[in-house]
């Protein structure tokens, strides 16, 4: 059959159509992309955004005078003097004397909320550091409160919030900025403190710190049994109707929601064994029960790289079978099962639902010294941030997220390193 | 001695093991002109030794451990005078908790009747008296291992094979764990579901359109029996999976198909991981994303049409859950797609069909059973997606379909329930696992043929 | 670019070295500049090629090669693994164009229209040079869907009568149509190998092409099935030009009118089948058909 012109002719005025096709195909694809890149800038920009100035806390310049007087104390060798001393009197006096024509009480109560009510045991804590100060006066830059906080930031830029401030407080706020006596500084508090009901003492010390606890108790438990499994039903299983449900199970527990951990942690590690909650032993059981399936799963696959010809010269020397996989394909597989178990940990780092299920959502606000002691993770900080009605924990809990974020790719950038590092080509 | 100490004294031991039965294997040797007139290197019969020694020991020291605290509770329980027994399960626990405490020395002995007090001071005996034994036993068992193995050394002695049996034994313990997990969790899950379909039936509990478990805490309380009718949290987990799926299905598979097919090389190589950071990025960091960003953006956008939006409407979450989900789908959906050969798209392109009719008409076709299990299981990972929806998602159960109204879901549910000092036998408690029954047994289902299919798929062009 | 300038003597694609059991090794050398032996060119030709040269990325793949196609003629590609024949056979309907660093230099025409003229539309150009490959590959679709997958695309059927009466018609061309009439609707792939590749010839031709590619289409199937697509290729020969590579000289010496010799990326030798056979006139065709490598 020769081609008929018609046939031609047909196919030709398709084109126009078919190519117009192509091309919104095309920019589907190219839509759907930029959607998904777009989706990812967006969430870290919002992130960065209102997290950054959690970074830096409002400071206030006070000229305060050590005045055993004031205090009450006579003896500092009293701990109980020491402890029970007004210390917030030193701040009060010194707020009084930097705005004298505040009078009438409600007022200088408005005035004395400038200053965080942590701001007193900074002051006692310089004091008696260093007891030479007595009866002097310095000046000296005090925590100030997280509205204040709030209003500075604002203020700064350039579209003041000055909601919850009366007009006493904008007042004496505008006296300090005209003499430069309020100023942004550094936040350490955010990095070496616990949790507070006050934003402007709330730190992130104590989630890490519980995290890290956990994420320990996590590999250290994970780990070894993961490569255990991976190694028996690589070189060891039979092909049998129990190997099959062992993987059969694997591999949907790496499906299941990580909800029902927590249900399981809570059932069994909490009811049965009575293990208390909120403890970073029951946290790291259940993160570790929960990444198993994922470490089991990329050891596997590490194990799978290691080609057949390295177990073949190892059996061919008389080495058994436990000892070829000892010698030879464990440290060969290794880069990658540990590439596995960072990414793993990375997951259990950034996991919640289970941690709410076990009680690991109190309110802590020690820093936990042990495995027994009752601690959070940084991503439940996160939650519970979230929660908080004040202002200020948007962006506590922002730069917490921040924080979380940063250890996530660091995290994620060794495993990628490691992999490069130690990647051996076949 | 304190099951801690207790456990490196064992540890102890078996070193110690190891080094004495090793040693004797290789004065064996040294009479014999050698150690290859040993079955084994000399170190297995170390291994040999050691595991006689710290293996039954360590066995009956966890199982100590695990049984003492409640057989002693019970035999404290039986000493008690009949009148303070207790009658139900909950007050059983109230008490052991209170006697336990009296002899911890947490609560105060005054104003506590005389019995509880004997009572305290036998839980004390008791304890004390079962630390003594568990250390005695423990460490003769131990003892005892040791010197059964040494004294079975001997040359033709095949400790290799004795030593490699037990490691695949453990092994395979190890690969057991998946097995014993699930079993954890279905019993669990099952166990506590059975307790909750005593007091509220089955069929109510499934079809019931209503939900609240506002129990109350004393029986004959107004409002002391909550309805307990999941529909409303299927609905709304039914709603928020689908406006997330409507987000990542489109967005995550166009992206695939872009990227497998269309990109240059090296744009692939940035956008492909760039997109899986979506996957990387923590649950409660979309949660916050959606209840401080979205939500309020989705209410003024809407306000500006004169649409009222709740701020905690299935949209936002919906929207922010799908954006999570889109490298799932993306990434499942690109290893099906350039696991078709490449022979196939030669053949359409050979006809004459663009690029993009190949990608229609025979890739997507072919790619088409790994795509739908891809799908299933973003669906599987939107239903059992907790912290956006706790955070962005409302507590009130409406049946709606409107994504603009506020839903909850069964996840939201679960924690609800369960966060917070709860009576750990109530019925709402109980409801919690009943939903996690449910959960457990969906995503189960889904995930299963998933992975099935698959399996097939892979097998189909392998 | 100009050959041959590119190569200098003793380049690695200039010398082979063969070596064949029991024959000993067989040097043989080629200089640069030797152009093809024979009747490369004749009157009639259906596409013409001219000077071309195959790059992929800085490798040369195929050097310098001119020959014609003859209309509604059977031309066999011949030659050792590796020399390019399949490569300089998926230049002549762009499919090179899939594979991103490979290049194509000179000028092939199909009617006297220039195949890499940017005017020309690859599309319509496939459409009207189609091809069947080494291995059958069916779409994952119905026996019914393969074969109407190329008129459905180009729009060739106006009514679904049309298309039926199309996919008859190329069935039947193909030799298939008795043995699949009654199963139009079930998977193409699960066809026997045979089947496949004569559902994919089906494929091909529903499109009613002026020639037909066909690279190795016999080399995965068994000797029975092969005849079948053998006697087919006489058939379609009568309507369609045929380009045909082939591992199997034989099968060259049975379908085709002409036979092409390549080796190393080179055309050495085009003649008319029964005189390479018999009467080859470079010695390197002499040695490739005798055995002594290949």
């Amino acid at each position: 059959m020769s081609k008929t012109p018609q046939h031609l002719e047909k196919i030709q005025r398709s084109l126009v159509r078919r190519y117009r096709a192509e091309k919104a195909f095309r920019w589907c694809g190219m839509l759907a992309v930029t959607l998904g890149l777009t989706a990812v800038l967006v969430v870290f920009a919002d992130i960065f955004m209102k997290g950054t100035g959690a970074f830096s806390a409002t400071y206030i310049a006070l000229d305060v005078t050590y005045d055993r007087e004031v205090l009450g104390i006579e003896n500092f060798a009293d701990q109980r003097q020491v402890n029970t001393a007004d210390w917030e009197a030193l701040l009060k006096t010194a707020l009084r004397k930097e705005f004298p024509d505040v009078r009438k009480r409600s007022e200088k109560r408005k005035l004395y909320a400038l200053a965080s009510n942590a701001a007193g045991y900074d002051i006692k804590d310089r004091l008696l550091a260093n007891l030479r100060l007595l009866g002097e006066t310095e000046t000296i830059w005090i925590l100030a409160d997280d509205d204040i906080d709030a209003y500075y930031k604002s203020w700064l830029g350039g579209n003041a919030y000055t909601a919850r401030l009366t007009d006493g407080q904008l007042g004496a706020l505008q006296a300090l900025i005209d003499t430069d006596r309020i100023q942004l500084h550094f936040n350490a508090n955010f990095l070496s403190r616990g949790d507070s009901r006050e934003p402007e003492q709330a730190g992130i010390k104590g989630a890490v710190v519980g995290s890290f606890m956990t994420l320990i108790l996590t590999l250290v438990l994970s780990f070894p049994i993961g490569i255990a499994a991976a190694i028996y039903l690589e070189e060891f299983a039979p092909k049998n109707a129990l190997t099959e449900f062992i993987e059969v199970n694997i591999n949907n527990l790496a499906a299941v929601p990580s909800i029902i951990f927590g249900l399981l942690g809570l059932a069994i590690f909490i009811n049965l064994f009575h293990i208390p909650r909120s403890i970073p032993i029951v946290g790291g059981l259940v993160l570790a029960v929960m990444t198993l399936p994922t470490v089991i799963i990329t050891s596997r696959a590490a194990i799978k790289s290691v080609p057949p010809s390295i177990r073949e010269a190892s059996l061919g020397m008389g080495a058994s079978r436990n000892q070829m996989v000892l010698h030879h394909v464990l440290p060969l597989a290794l880069p990658g099962m540990l590439t596995g178990a960072i990414i793993g940990m990375a997951r259990a780092l950034g996991e919640t639902a289970p941690l709410l299920m076990i009680g690991m959502v109190a309110f802590i606000v020690d820093i936990p010294r042990g495995f027994t002691d009752p601690a959070t993770v940084l991503p439940v900080q996160i939650f519970l941030w979230a929660d908080s009605p004040e202002r200020a924990f948007i962006e506590k809990t922002s730069a917490a997220i921040m924080v979380l974020l940063g250890f996530l790719v660091t995290m994620n950038m060794s495993a990628v390193w490691l992999r490069k590092r130690l990647e051996r080509r076949w | 001695m304190h099951a801690t100490d207790l456990f490196f004294l064992l540890v102890g031991l078996t070193v110690l093991a190891f080094y004495m039965g090793r040693g004797k294997a290789s004065q064996i040797a040294q009479g014999l002109g050698g150690i290859r007139n040993l079955h084994s290197l000399p170190s297995y019969y170390g291994h040999y030794t050691a595991l006689y020694c710290g293996f039954p020991a360590l066995l009956l020291l966890c199982a100590w451990s695990i049984f003492e605290g409640p057989v002693i509770i019970g035999m404290v329980m039986d000493s008690l005078p009949s009148d303070l027994r207790p009658s139900g399960s909950v007050e059983y626990k109230l008490l052991a908790n209170k006697i336990s405490n009296i002899s911890l020395g947490i609560l105060p002995t005054i104003n506590q009747p005389d019995a509880l007090i004997t009572a305290a001071e036998t839980l004390q005996r008791y304890s004390q008296l079962s630390r003594w034994s568990m250390t005695a036993l423990v460490s003769s068992i131990a003892l005892l291992g040791l010197m059964w193995a040494r004294s079975m050394i001997v040359a033709e002695l095949r400790a290799r094979q004795r030593v490699e049996t037990a490691v695949r034994y453990a092994l395979f313990a190890c690969a057991c764990v998946a097995i014993f997990t699930t079993l954890g969790i279905v019993l669990s899950v099952l166990f506590e579901s059975l307790q909750f379909f005593k007091s509220v039936p089955v069929a109510d509990f499934i079809f019931g359109l209503e939900w609240s478990p506002q129990m109350a805490i004393r029986a004959d309380q107004v409002g002391s029996s909550g309805s307990f009718g999941a529909v409303p949290l299927f609905v709304g987990t039914l709603l928020v999976s689908v406006v997330a799926m409507f987000v990542a299905v489109p967005i995550g598979l166009m992206s695939a198909i872009y990227l497998a097919e269309y990109a240059h090389k090296s744009v692939r190589a940035y956008a492909k991981p760039a997109l899986e950071i979506l996957a990387g990025i923590p649950t409660v960091v979309y949660g916050f994303f959606a209840a401080l960003t979205v939500a309020p953006f989705l209410r003024n956008v809407g306000e500006s049409y004169g649409l009222s939006v709740s701020s905690e409407s299935a949209l936002a979450a919906g929207l922010v859950m799908g954006v999570m989900i889109i490298p799932f789908i993306s990434s499942l959906a690109d290893d099906v797609i350039t696991a078709v050969p490449q022979a196939m798209r030669d053949g359409s392109l050979a006809m004459g069909a663009t690029h993009s009719e190949t990608v229609r008409r025979v890739v997507i076709p072919a790619a088409l059973p790994g795509i739908v299990a891809g799908i299933m299981l973003a669906i599987s990972r939107a239903i059992g997606e907790t912290m956006i929806v706790v955070m962005a998602s409302g507590l009130a159960a409406n049946m709606t379909f409107n994504p603009l109204d506020s839903v909850t879901t069964v996840t939201v549910q679960i924690v609800t329930l369960l966060t917070g000092d709860q009576e750990f036998d109530s019925a709402k408690t109980l409801a919690a696992f009943a939903l996690g029954l449910m959960l457990f047994l969906i995503t189960l289902i889904l995930n299963i043929i998933a992975l099935q299919v698959v399996k097939r798929f892979r097998e189909q062009y392998e | 670019m100009n050959t041959s300038t590119t190569l200098g003597v003793g380049t690695l694609p200039m010398s082979a070295t063969q070596d064949v059991s029991g024959a000993g090794p067989v040097n043989i050398e080629l200089t640069a500049t030797q152009a093809t032996v024979g009747s490369a060119q004749i009157p009639n030709a259906k596409m013409t090629v001219r000077n071309v040269n195959i790059f992929y990325g800085e490798k040369q793949a195929i050097y310098d090669v001119n020959v014609d196609i003859g209309k509604n003629q059977v031309i066999a590609m011949i030659g050792p693994s590796g020399c390019g024949k399949s490569t300089f056979l998926r230049s002549l309907n762009r499919m090179n164009d899939t594979i991103d660093s490979c290049r194509v230099e000179g000028d092939i025409r199909i009617d006297d229209e220039n195949l890499y003229s940017p005017k020309l539309d690859v599309v319509e150009l496939r459409a009207r040079v189609g091809m069947v490959f080494q291995k059958p590959n069916p779409f994952p679709k119905s026996i019914y869907d393969n074969v109407a997958y190329g008129p459905k695309i180009h729009g060739l059927a106006d009514t679904r009568v049309d298309l039926d009466e199309m996919v008859e018609r190329s069935l039947r061309k193909a030799g298939l149509w008795d043995e699949v009439k009654d199963r139009l609707f079930q998977a193409g792939t699960g066809l026997s190998g045979g089947q496949q590749q004569r559902l994919c010839i089906a494929r091909a031709i529903a499109v009613s092409p002026e020639v037909i590619l066909m690279d190795e289409p016999c080399s995965a199937l068994d000797p029975i099935a092969t005849a079948r697509i053998e006697e087919l290729i006489e058939e379609l020969s009568q309507n369609f030009t045929i380009a045909i590579v082939t591992h199997s000289m034989q099968q060259a010496a049975r379908v085709s009118q002409r036979t092409a010799y390549f080796h190393l990326g080179r055309l050495i030798e085009v003649n008319p089948t029964e005189q390479v056979f018999t009467n080859p006139e470079h010695s390197l065709t002499e040695s490739y058909i005798t055995g002594r490598f290949g």
